[in-house]
């Protein structure tokens, strides 16, 4: 097939936030996460658990609790003492009501969802009733000293169960009076260190577990105040806790990166007393396990690592598939890349900043493998920081590598860039239209001469650019039938006569840029898209989704290609579909047409649609293979889908010109290095 | 769902084959060995290939002026090639005869139409007049009487079976446009005549045919495009003279408009055919190609176009087509699996995916298992109460619907049936393959079978416990009864199949297995059946040698005698094994043994149980672990080839606690020293080897570090290929 060129770039030095807090939906399909730079974001478990909102973080708004409340409303509180509630549809920040109470440690949500309790600092438990349109005040419970690390409601929404320094303590909703006061360092009196009780749950049996600073997971009968079990897990902390819904298997995390399970099993077979016995020990994280959840099917853990793992119970399942696999995530299912083709730059994107890098070049050549000696290297070019306390929600540089463009929750920038020999200058384009905002994605037409801003309730901002460094804007396209969903994926073909924008919905429409008219729908697939682009020869739209199924859509024929009809007759080959990272980007290979580009953290594919589709019994992975056949064996061996597994985590790839890629590469261990030093665990008595 | 392959050029046709009938390939036939097959060509030549590799093995022609008129066919049993030219002149010759004119030669009275070779049968004559000769009792007179049977009708098509032990020769001939069918058995001497029903407008122009339940199936290709089916009952008592076979429409040969004119098909398997022919839509030019059919959902599986135009005749060996394609002989591989609606018309994506839950649902295991014991509790006072209940009921509604009752009714309502009934019941309930919680159920039967074992000591069903074991994933904990009763009844190769496939079997019973394995006699392992695949690849056993010598034991020699030889023997091994040439055991006790070292065991619990092994065996046993690790370190890898063969570690680990639990015993023995001396100085040379090795590490690990250290680099450009 061919040989490329490839700039293999290590200097993206991306940092991903540790997880804080997870938050399971009841009865629902989807996991809110909140991340220590206060980014709040949403996985959807029928979409393969794909990432699909990000909302970005901000400087003064920590999330220290998330709950979901009245069915699919998402509510976080922090230490600025704000309870906010988020709007998942345009991604941002829809209210938010001062708890009076100084920093907010905890939040919990009743199991009617109707009223959230927060815990605060000055050692106070508030009601908050959550009505629509906002929260309003209740009451205040009985208030002590020491400040309320955890909360959890008994299901039946008349007591509440707190955790606090050395002790826990029950209230009753009702009366608002503290109804039994625990102390939980009472067994070890030695001991002169405070016991802090991280996490707390109250079972429907009238049993409290809490989770301590000593390491312990204990059981008490709050009634009585006494201690039913205390199970010691760890030497260090154990940081969380999260009981499953039906109360039979509990999850704690430690802060050695060690989570344990819990079940209550009965203490022997067809025996009716039931005790809770520390089954599964999981080692994934390096760091803290700040934050555990318990969805119905699996465990679900994240770290200070920044890792979020979903461990499945195997004995919840029913068949072996997408859900019955170990995963882990650590990087965004987005890109926070962008690379202008023709300048070869590249820009990257942190929450606070951006940088912009010139790549370096070679005047050799050389055989697979090989590492070509640099006549130039790379360059640093510009670091554009964002000012304010708001994180970027999305960045683009132009092909043509003379404007930048970002956008936060509240302001858009344009950048004008000039080089004049190895200088570099950068110019503000100064006014700018008024949107909108904020945007969720930008994208550079192909000719550099307009932007697409992708912005809230499904519209795509269209604005032109203009010499020496201005813009105006155009159009706006709306989707037909409306939609109250952003969109947060955009694609425009080569020729600039169509875009294709996708909502959060899932709904892709494709508009027609030269007589700024909606052109279609694609039929709708019932799961999240991951990547789109459309290919600049055929203006054929690939679309990839989370579940790992890749279509191809003809824009002017509004129908889906022989091709993609044929790959969904034939499916796709098995390894593929049970592969646990979304496609990310798609891009083509314009001297190659039948050439599809595509990359995930783990892999980059070069997709050749003239080539048959592997079977099942086929390697899917067999570059390895071919390379050690003869020329002549190949060709029974081929198949469509070329895969390299050198480049890993992959956070971008893409197509510099016909043999020239770019691939930016993180690897775990250069992030590793940024972490603190994780707590010390003797090995072997050394 | 019936898939076309790869498909590739066997050979090309030469200068005097091309594409149209009347010229070209005579047959094709299978050659003495898979993947070979044997071609006859219309003129003087017949070649041998071998398929996979595209490469002609062996040719042979007749002198000019002659002209082979039969297809050579190769004699299964003797591997000897059978041909006929000129109508009447036999030829048999092997494989290493060159020239044919030399070879055995009989002229025959009568013309030959075919021969048919059969793999168990041998090669049976047909003659154009339709005699049917064994090539035997031809050959005992070549020029015997040959009685024309069929007149001036023409045969047109024949076909061989075996039944039984006994060939069949069906064949089709014309007159005038009827078509005649005739079934011969050769053993019985048997002859029926069928006329085949009359077609308006249509006659058949290929036949094909298979047998099954003492039935031909014949299929016929009509002119009309369709396919027909006729059964030929084999049982045929009657000596009426005639009848008339009845068809009946299997497949018409249409598809969306276009009609596949066909010129000859071969059957598949029960759902699929085959047909070569030319696809004509109308308006269109035709076009020609082989197709796949489905019967049992009447739709075309796949189709595979042939520009360059074919002889029209198909042949399919081994999944393999084989047909003219221009001026060569193409092979076109194939896949037929089990039809479903879904796979007929293409909506099955993934075939691969299991249904069935792969995981055991723990919890309704243990409540079936609460069933079955309480079951067995049951006091003897309930039982007859029940017993009396539960005969009727199942009078009535065991036979009527066994599926409304649940695995532990059935089998309680089976405690007291008749052995094959009850074989056959549980043999039902386990081709029920969707009940929910499976392995639970099977668990169930097993304990259920167990029961019946220990209550009846002769009752002992090998057959279908090797089944279930062998078919099934069980584990010793879902059936704790079987491994014992198997070790009482020493049957080894269930045993070996328990030791493979269990996770979980304890040590004790690990140990029995092979304090079993290593007493039982060579020559009582001859004669079973035993799973040989972990140790052909590797084993160099004399076998002759060795029978001779267990014959021996065997004759009536008493005790001390057989202990005499047997020591001698093992001196005389012990020098053998110093070279590293035999192994100790036979093949069937090495499997065994590495079915044992296969197993999971934990160190502090099996010491205790090996050290109860006979010295005599533990000599043995590790004799034969000594004889694994030179085996072992043969090889630069220390891997024995093989499926299942023992790992380095493993054979290590048990030869390390063999010697830990005999150790005294080691020492003391004096058959023992010769075999601890060798083994100490193997180890000690092995043990130098990789201590030099660790010398070098280092330098390696540099070399390695070198290779690394462009990684670490935050930027570089590379050459990547992909092909």
């Amino acid at each position: 097939m061919g040989e490329f060129e490839v700039h293999r770039v290590r200097f993206f030095g991306l940092v991903p936030a540790g997880v804080r807090c997870l938050a399971c939906q009841p009865r629902g399909g989807r996991l809110a996460l909140a991340r220590t730079d206060g980014a709040v974001e949403v996985y959807n478990f029928a979409a393969n658990y794909f990432q699909e909102k990000v909302i970005p973080g901000h400087e003064a708004r920590s999330v220290e609790a998330l709950c979901w409340a009245a069915g699919d409303r998402l509510f976080g509180a922090g230490l600025g003492g704000d309870i906010t509630e988020y709007d998942l549809a345009r991604l941002c920040v829809s209210r938010s009501v001062d708890g009076c109470g100084g920093p907010i440690w905890s939040m919990a949500a009743n199991g009617s969802g109707t009223q959230l309790a927060i815990g605060c600092e000055d050692g106070s438990v508030k009601l908050f009733q959550v009505v629509p349109g906002g929260i309003q005040f209740e009451r205040n419970l009985d208030r002590r000293k020491g400040r309320i690390l955890c909360l959890s409601w008994h299901p039946l929404d008349t007591h509440i169960a707190a955790g606090s320094i050395d002790a826990l303590r029950v209230f009753d909703v009702h009366s608002g009076q503290t109804v039994q006061r625990i102390m939980v360092n009472y067994h070890v009196q030695k001991v002169k260190r405070e016991c802090i009780v991280w996490s707390i749950a109250f079972l429907s049996s009238g049993t409290v577990v809490t989770s301590d600073s000593f390491g312990r997971v204990q059981f008490w009968d709050w009634e009585r105040g006494t201690l039913l079990e205390s199970h010691t897990v760890s030497t260090s902390a154990v940081l969380s806790l999260a009981v499953s819904e039906k109360e039979d298997s509990i999850i704690v995390g430690t802060s050695t990166g060690a989570t344990y399970q819990f079940q209550l099993l009965p203490v022997k077979m067809g025996s009716l007393e039931k005790r809770w016995v520390r089954t599964k020990p999981f080692q994934h994280h390096t760091h803290d396990v700040r934050a555990v959840a318990h969805s119905s099917t699996a465990l679900i853990s994240g770290g200070l690592d920044a890792q979020l793992v979903i461990r499945p119970l195997m004995e919840k399942m029913q068949k072996k598939g997408y859900d019955a696999a170990l995963r882990k995530f650590t990087f965004p299912h987005r890109r926070l890349v962008s690379c202008a083709r023709k300048a070869r730059l590249l820009l990257f994107q942190f929450s606070q900043h951006l940088e912009l890098w010139r790549l370096g070049s070679t005047d050799e050549t050389g055989k697979d493998g090989e590492v070509l000696p640099l006549c130039r290297m790379p360059e640093h070019l510009v670091q554009l920081k964002s000012k304010g306390p708001e994180h970027i929600y999305c960045s683009c540089v132009s092909p043509c590598g003379s404007w930048v463009s970002y956008s936060t929750a509240s302001r858009f920038h344009l950048y004008r860039v000039q080089y004049e020999g190895d200088g570099v200058s950068i110019r503000k384009v100064p006014k700018v239209p008024k949107l909108v905002l904020p945007a969720y994605q930008l994208q550079f037409s192909s000719d550099s001469g307009s932007l697409f801003v992708a912005s809230a309730r499904g519209s795509v901002h269209v604005l032109q650019l203009l010499e020496p460094g201005g813009c105006k804007h155009l159009h706006t396209f709306r989707p037909p039938s409306g939609s109250p969903e952003a969109v947060y994926l955009l694609a425009s073909s080569a020729d600039g006569h169509w875009l294709a924008a996708v909502s959060g919905d899932w709904a892709i429409h494709i508009y027609n840029l030269k007589c700024f008219k909606h052109h279609c729908t694609v039929p709708m697939y019932g799961c999240a898209v991951t990547a789109v682009a459309i290919h600049p020869l055929t203006n054929n739209l690939v679309i990839a989704y989370s579940d790992q199924q890749l279509f191809e859509f003809s824009i002017p024929e509004k129908q889906y290609t022989a091709w993609s009809r044929m790959v969904q007759n034939c499916g796709l080959h098995k390894v593929w579909l049970e592969r646990d990272s979304p496609i990310t980007h798609i891009t083509f290979n314009p001297k190659n047409p039948s050439h599809i580009l595509l990359h995930d953290i783990y892999m980059f594919c070069v997709l050749d649609k003239s080539l048959p589709l592997p079977d099942n019994s086929a390697l899917l992975m067999n570059q390895s293979t071919l390379k050690q056949l003869p020329e002549t064996a190949r060709q029974r061996q081929l198949h469509a889908f070329k895969i390299c597994k050198k480049f890993q985590p992959l956070l971008f790839a893409d197509l510099l010109d016909e043999n020239c890629l770019v691939m930016v590469e993180r690897p775990i261990m250069d992030i590793k290095t940024q972490l603190p030093l994780p707590i010390q665990q003797k090995k072997f008595g050394t | 769902m019936a898939a076309l392959c790869e498909s590739f050029t066997l050979c090309g046709l030469g200068p005097s084959g091309g594409v149209g009938l009347g010229s070209g390939l005579l047959a094709l036939e299978p050659g003495p060995d898979p993947d070979h097959v044997l071609l006859t060509d219309r003129g003087r030549t017949a070649t041998l290939f071998k398929v996979s590799d595209q490469k002609p093995l062996g040719g042979w022609s007749v002198k000019h002026g002659q002209i082979i008129t039969c297809p050579v066919v190769c004699n299964f049993e003797t591997h000897e090639y059978i041909a006929v030219h000129d109508d009447k002149v036999l030829r048999i010759w092997k494989n290493k005869d060159i020239n044919l004119d030399k070879v055995f030669k009989a002229t025959l009275s009568a013309d030959v139409y075919r021969i048919h070779s059969l793999p168990n049968g041998g090669p049976v004559v047909l003659f154009k007049g339709g005699g049917v000769r064994t090539l035997d009792v031809l050959l005992e007179a070549p020029q015997q009487e040959i009685e024309n049977i069929i007149s001036d009708e023409v045969i047109k098509w024949s076909e061989a079976f075996m039944e039984g032990q006994q060939p069949v020769l069906i064949f089709a001939t014309e007159k005038d446009g009827d078509f005649f069918v005739y079934v011969q058995k050769l053993k019985m001497n048997s002859l029926h005549k069928y006329k085949l029903e009359q077609q308006e407008l249509s006659k058949p122009l290929s036949f094909t045919a298979y047998i099954k339940n003492q039935i031909i199936t014949l299929l016929c290709l009509y002119s009309n495009d369709s396919v027909y089916k006729v059964l030929i009952p084999l049982q045929q008592n009657t000596e009426e003279e005639e009848q008339i076979l009845s068809k009946s429409l299997l497949l018409n040969l249409s598809v969306s408009g276009s009609v596949l004119k066909g010129t000859s098909l071969v059957v598949l398997d029960k759902d699929h055919i085959a047909v070569l022919g030319s696809l004509a839509a109308s308006g269109e030019e035709s076009k020609e190609c082989l197709t796949i059919w489905n019967t049992k959902f009447q739709t075309l599986q796949t189709s595979k176009e042939l520009p360059l135009g074919t002889s029209g005749q198909l042949w399919c060996y081994e999944e393999k087509f084989f047909f003219t394609h221009g001026k060569v002989l193409t092979v076109v591989m194939y896949k037929c699996e089990t039809s479903s609606l879904a796979a007929a018309v293409g909506k099955l994506k993934d075939s691969q995916t299991p249904d069935v839950s792969s995981f055991v649902n723990w919890n309704t295991l243990g409540d079936e298992e609460l069933v079955v014991s309480y079951q067995s509790q049951q006091s003897v006072a309930l039982k007859s109460e029940s017993k009396m209940t539960l005969r009727s009921k199942r009078n009535t509604v065991a036979k009527v619907q066994p599926d409304t009752l649940s695995v532990g009714q059935l089998l309680l309502n089976l405690k007291d049936a008749s052995t094959t009934v009850f074989e056959d019941e549980l043999r039902q309930l386990m081709s029920k393959a969707q009940i929910p919680d499976f392995q639970a159920t099977i668990g169930c039967v097993i304990t259920a079978l167990m029961n019946r074992c220990k209550t009846n000591p002769k009752y002992y069903p090998r057959n279908f416990l090797l089944h279930i074991v062998q078919t099934r994933d069980l584990s010793y904990s879902l059936c704790p009864d079987l491994m014992a009763v198997a070790l009482e009844k020493k049957d080894v190769h269930l045993l070996q199949i328990c030791l493979q496939r269990f996770p979980d079997i304890p040590e004790e019973i690990t140990y029995a297995c092979l304090k079993v394995f290593l007493s039982i006699s060579e020559a009582y392992l001859q004669r079973i059946d035993v799973n040989l695949e972990s140790v052909i690849c590797y084993i160099d056993i004399e076998f002759n040698n060795k029978e001779v010598k267990t014959e021996i034991v065997e004759n009536g020699f008493n005790a001390e005698l057989e202990q005499d030889i047997w020591d001698t023997k093992i001196t005389k091994e012990t020098h053998l094994t110093a070279d590293g040439e035999f192994c100790p055991v036979g093949p069937q006790k090495a499997a065994l043994l590495n079915a044992v070292l296969h197993s999971a065991y934990s160190e502090t619990f099996l010491l205790p149980h090996l050290k109860n092994l006979p010295a005599q065996q533990a000599v043995l046993f590790l004799r034969y672990l000594y004889y694994l690790y030179v085996k072992c370190s043969e090889k630069i890898n220390t891997t024995l080839p093989g499926i299942r063969s023992p790992t380095i570690n493993q054979i290590m680990d048990w030869m390390c606690l063999l010697l830990d639990a005999h150790f005294t015993v080691m020492v003391m023995l004096p058959e023992a020293k010769k075999l601890l001396s060798n083994l100490h100085k193997f180890v000690r040379a092995q043990v130098r080897f990789y201590s030099e090795l660790n010398k070098i590490e280092g330098s390696l690990r540099e070399l390695q570090r070198l290779n690394h250290q462009k990684d670490s680099q935050t930027y570089s450009i590379e050459v990547l290929e992909l092909i």
